[in-house]
This record gives C-alpha cells, structure tokens and sequence, in this order.
C-alpha cells in the first residue's frame, strides 16, 4: 500500500490522482501548453537559426567595405529595392576613392539583368559588370579563366552553370550577343558585397561597347587589415562627402548588425505568435482548474470541515496547474528541438535557396529559446491556475459540504 | 472557563442568514451549555435550526450575534486559520454522507486530518488503533470509498473523526442513509466513544437514535423548545 508521509505530499498526491482521473480533460489542457511551449521554442530556435545562418554567409567578406550612392530615403541596405533608385557612382567618383583608399584595392561594379539564352532555355539573369583586372580580386574561377581585358568572354556563377549545365567553353546569347563562357566561378554563398552564383560576370568594356558608358552602381573596397576599416571609412567619407552627401559608406559589420536587428524583430514576432498560443493555452487551463473545482466543491467542503487551511487548499489547485505546466512544457520543449530544427532547415532550403547549412544541433542559444518557452509554459499555467485555486480555497465550507 | 465548565457554550447566539428574499433567523437568542463527556441529541424539524447549530459548534460559521465558546475560546474573535486549527484538533465530524474523500484509500482517508496536524502520517499505529476501533476488517484497508458500503464508509469516516483524538464528536444524521441493523451498529460505536469520555453531540430527528443519547434537545423556529 501506497503511504503518503507529509502533508505537501498528500496535497501533491491529490493533485496527481485527480488529474489521473479526468486524464482526457489533462491532456487536451496539457496539449494545450504543449502546442503553446512548441510554438515559442521552436519559432526561436528558428529566429536564431537564420542569424546564425546569415552571420555564416557574410563572415567570410568582413574585410568588404561597400561604397553606394547616397540615397537619403534608402535605408543605405544595398539590398533595399530603393537603393537601384539613387544615381550612379560616376568614373571621375570613383576614381576619388581610388584614391581615398590608398594601397588598398577599390573595385567599382555593375549590376544590372540582361537576357540569356541557352540553348532553348531563356530569360533574365543577374549581370555583374566589373573590370577584367578587378575580376581576379573578387572571384575565383573554378573551371577555366578569367576572361581577357577586351575579350568577348564572360563568368559564369556555380549555380547558374550547374542549373543550365554550362561549362567553359560553352557558348551562349547574352543582350543578344553570342558570348563565350570563358570560366565556371567558384561558389561563393550569399554574400553583402556581390552575389555572382545565379549571375553572369561581363567585363566592363564589353558591356559598354554594347550600352555605351555608364555610371557604377557600387564601390567594393577590400581592405587588408581588418583594423584599417574605420580609417578607410573615415578616408572615403572625407574625400567625397565634404559638401554633401554623396555615398553611403558601410562595412560588413555594419550591416550584418542590421541584419541581426530584422532578425530580432522578426525573433520578437514570432514570440508574439508563440506567446498568443500559450495565451489560449492557458485558457484551457484556466477552464480545466474551474471545472475541476466546481466537480470537487463537495470534497473541498469535507477537506475544509476537518482541518485544511485555505493555503493548503490553494496549494493543492496550483499543485494541478504546475503539474499540467511542466508536464505540458517538458514535452513541448523536447518536441520543439525536432520542430525547431525542421522548419529551420525547410527555410534554408526555400529563403536561402540552399546557401549555407541549417544548424542541426543544440546550441547554446537554442537552449536558452527553448528554455524560455518551459519557463513561459509553466508561468503560464500556474498563472492560469492562481484564480480557481483561490476560488476553491475561499470556498464557504458550509456552502461546499451541502453543494451535490 | 476552566476544564470543568462547559466544553461548548452559547450566550444569547443568533445566526442570521441574509437572502435576496429577507434576513433568514435561523437561530435566534440561543443560548446552550455542553459538558465534557455528554452525549446530546438534538432534534427538530426540518429547517428549525439544528444544522445551524451543529455547524456553529463546528466552527465552520461564527454567530451573527452573541457569543459561542469552545474549549474556553471565543469563537467569535478568531481567524479563519484558527478556527480551522480548531476543528481539526479538538472536533471530528461524521456526515449523513459519510464524505470520504474519493481520491484516497482507506488508511490514507483516516490519515488524512493527522497529516494535516502533524504535518506526517502513513499507515501509523494510531491508524490501526482506530481501525479496530470502528470493526473495519483489514482486507479493506487499500480500498477507495467507492469499493465500501454505505455502513463500511460510516466506520472509515468515524475512524476518521476520532484520529486526532478530539474531545468533541459532531454527527450530522449519522444514520440517516444506513439500514437500520447498520446504523445500529454505528450508534453502539458512537455510544462506545462517548463512554470513553468524548463529547458526543448528534443531530437526528430519529427517536430511536436520539434515545442513544443522555441528552435531548429539540430546536423549533431557531429556539431550544
């Protein structure tokens, strides 16, 4: 036989056995927690995954400095669609920051789209236009060579090749223009200062024997020393924003800085989501608690007659609730590391197109994601289970025994 | 008050019960002396008052007005906490319903209030004792409420009630939903205890369980007729 020994045990107990006994009514509650803990667990894990999913991809250019034109309504993000708005870098501008810069190479581009043609696949594909002699310093051709400096031969990206199986060697219709693909690029990952993978790369005589001279759209500058970059900064901000604004000077870290500020928005929304879900949640539980303790009136008017305190009455409900709490959240957490994972891993695949590699494991930060959403899942339902548990504890005993 | 004077004592009590309908008197200027070790029945019609005064002997309500001692404290002035602490050490009820707690077995549902006293309990020695007591065979021990009759759960709840050792047993009808060979039994049971020196006091409006008791009282209208 079973002994119960102290009295918070016997409490617990009660708590327990009663929610054995209504175990449907717990489970639907308990799901209810667990779907709330699973919403905010595995949201986070998400939010943080992209970050850290796009801190990989622009690690490996933080000795880039990007010069844009200056765009007062632009958000200065060189992917913000307005920033295409703002007028070009001119030769004479770039040149000024050529010399700003120093030892340190300055690496005007365009980019812009053009019609490609292969075979009978067409469309429009991303074009960088760089000069042939910057091609080496931004590139690394995996299949071939760096076209000429005045030659009819272009770069394809990794992706691109892959999808339209091209190879150096090949030849295909850009702008209408028969060109031949002198080299395959090496696959670079997403990245803030190009993105050639799905692009074609053309040098800058080409493309201006075709549409005549046009002004840059950008400024990549690498810097050698990675502690140069505020003063490269500061050199090319003194030379060309002296009387006005001209460019925008930013470097890697500045952006992915802003990136991790969208991403934490974007972290803090999906909470908000998470958070809705544990609030209906712990509605459920709130219904439970008082459903449980209308049923138990009678018993709690015995309880009341011969001897328990109010507190142990209360007691005994928040026992209900925390059970229902961390039993719900504990198998919420652990199904929100599979969720987490998964949908991270899916958003790769369909935002990132494949780029970098989901994280699959626990991470520390994961941890604290899911963590937070136990402890929110237990503060929720203990939360819920304050009000009847206060209810059934100031019950009139009188009023209790007599209620059928 | 001492240990020689009244166990219980009401002076001048009234018991109002305010209703939307109008102020319900349901005992009105009652005053009433028990002594340690009487058995009293009290008896009455339906609604004249006797659960009121069972209830507030209890202490699960305090008077409207006037004043009820028990055990020398006026139950008038205490806490909720106090008056709690009070039924637990020094009063055990025993229900028209039996009202054993469905969640615990046996053992545990006799444990329960000393538990709640001592803050520990099991299957203690104390437990056994009043087991004997009540007649319960052992075999039902690890039983729930549910598994017993109606006399079975009558003698757990007297078990129950006399665990603590309280010098006060209350008994609401306590035969009222037993046969009568049954309630025969739980009558010589509690008959037993007040042998034994407890106060017994009994609400009943059965003659022949009230002949048990050495002590009538029948209330009528809120008054002791």
């Amino acid at each position: 036989m079973k002994e119960v020994r102290t009295a918070q045990r016997i409490f617990l107990v009660f708590a327990v056995r009663n929610l054995r006994r209504h175990w449907v009514r717990s489970g639907l509650a308990a799901l209810g927690i667990i779907i709330g803990v699973l919403a905010i667990a595995s949201l986070g894990i998400l939010g943080n995954n992209l970050i850290i999913l796009f801190s990989g991809l622009v690690a490996d250019v933080s000795d880039t400095v990007v010069v844009t034109p200056h765009l007062a309504a632009a958000s200065g993000d060189p992917f913000d669609p307005r920033s295409a708005l703002a007028t070009g870098i001119t030769e004479r501008d770039a040149d000024r920051i050529a010399h700003a810069v120093g030892a340190n190479p300055s690496i005007p581009l365009i980019q812009t789209a053009e019609a490609l043609k292969k075979g009978r696949e067409s469309g429009y594909i991303p074009v960088i236009v760089l000069h042939a002699s910057d091609m080496p310093l931004l590139l690394s051709v995996a299949e071939g060579s760096f076209p000429p400096g005045s030659g009819r031969g272009v770069l394809i990206g990794a992706r691109l090749a892959h999808e339209l199986d091209i190879r150096a060697g090949s030849r295909i219709s850009l702008a209408g223009e028969d060109v031949r693909v002198v080299g395959v690029l090496e696959e670079r990952g997403l990245a803030i200062d190009i993105n050639p993978d799905y692009a074609v790369v053309v040098t800058h005589d080409w493309y201006t024997d075709l549409h005549g001279a046009e002004d840059y759209d950008r400024v990549v500058i690498k810097v050698a020393d990675l502690e140069e970059i505020p003063a490269v900064k500061a050199a090319v901000k003194d030379q060309m924003n002296r009387r006005k604004e001209v460019v925008d000077v930013q470097d890697s870290r500045e952006i992915l800085e802003m990136y991790y500020q969208t991403y934490d928005a974007i972290s803090i929304f999906l909470l908000g989501i998470g958070g809705v879900a544990l609030l209906v949640s712990s509605v459920s539980i709130l219904n439970v608690m008082i459903i449980s303790v209308t049923q138990r009136t009678q018993e709690i008017g015995v309880m009341r007659s011969i001897g328990a305190l109010r507190r142990e009455i209360l007691l005994m409900f928040l026992y209900e609730a925390l059970i229902l709490g961390i039993a719900g959240s504990l198998i919420g957490g652990v199904l929100s590391v599979v969720a987490g994972y998964a949908i991270t891993a899916s958003v790769a695949e369909t935002i990132f197109a494949g780029y970098g590699t989901a994280p699959t494991s626990l991470d520390a930060a994961g941890m604290r994601e899911i963590l937070t959403g136990i402890g929110f899942g237990i503060g929720t339902s203990l939360l819920a289970g304050v009000y009847p548990a206060w209810k059934a504890a100031h019950l009139d005993p009188i009023e209790a025994l007599r209620y059928e | 008050m001492n240990e020689e004077g009244p166990i219980i004592r009401f002076t001048g009590v009234t018991k109002v019960y305010p209703l939307p309908a109008g102020d319900v008197v349901a005992l009105d200027h009652v005053s009433l002396d028990v002594m340690p070790g009487e058995f009293l029945a009290i008896m009455g019609p339906s609604g004249s008052g006797k659960s009121t005064l069972l209830n507030l002997m209890g202490c699960l309500d305090t008077p409207t007005s006037g004043t009820l001692f028990i055990k020398g404290k006026d139950v008038g002035t205490l806490s909720d906490d106090e008056l709690t602490r009070l039924r637990r050490d020094h009063i055990g009820f025993i229900f028209q319903q039996f009202n054993l707690i469905p969640l615990l077995n046996v053992i545990e549902n006799v444990e329960f209030p000393r538990i709640l006293k001592e803050r520990e309990g099991g299957c203690t020695e104390r437990c056994l004792e009043v087991l004997a007591a009540v007649g319960l065979e052992e075999e039902l021990f690890s039983h729930t409420p549910a598994e017993l009759s109606g006399g079975q759960q009558q003698r757990v709840a007297i078990a129950r009630a006399l665990i603590n050792d309280p010098e006060i047993l209350l008994a609401d009808e306590p035969t009222g939903n037993l046969d009568t060979k049954t309630g025969t039994g739980i009558m010589e049971l509690l008959d037993e205890m007040n042998r034994r020196g407890r106060t017994v006091i009994m609400v009943t409006h059965d003659q022949n369980v009230a002949a048990y008791a050495r002590r009538r009282i029948t209330i009528v209208d809120g008054r002791i007729a």
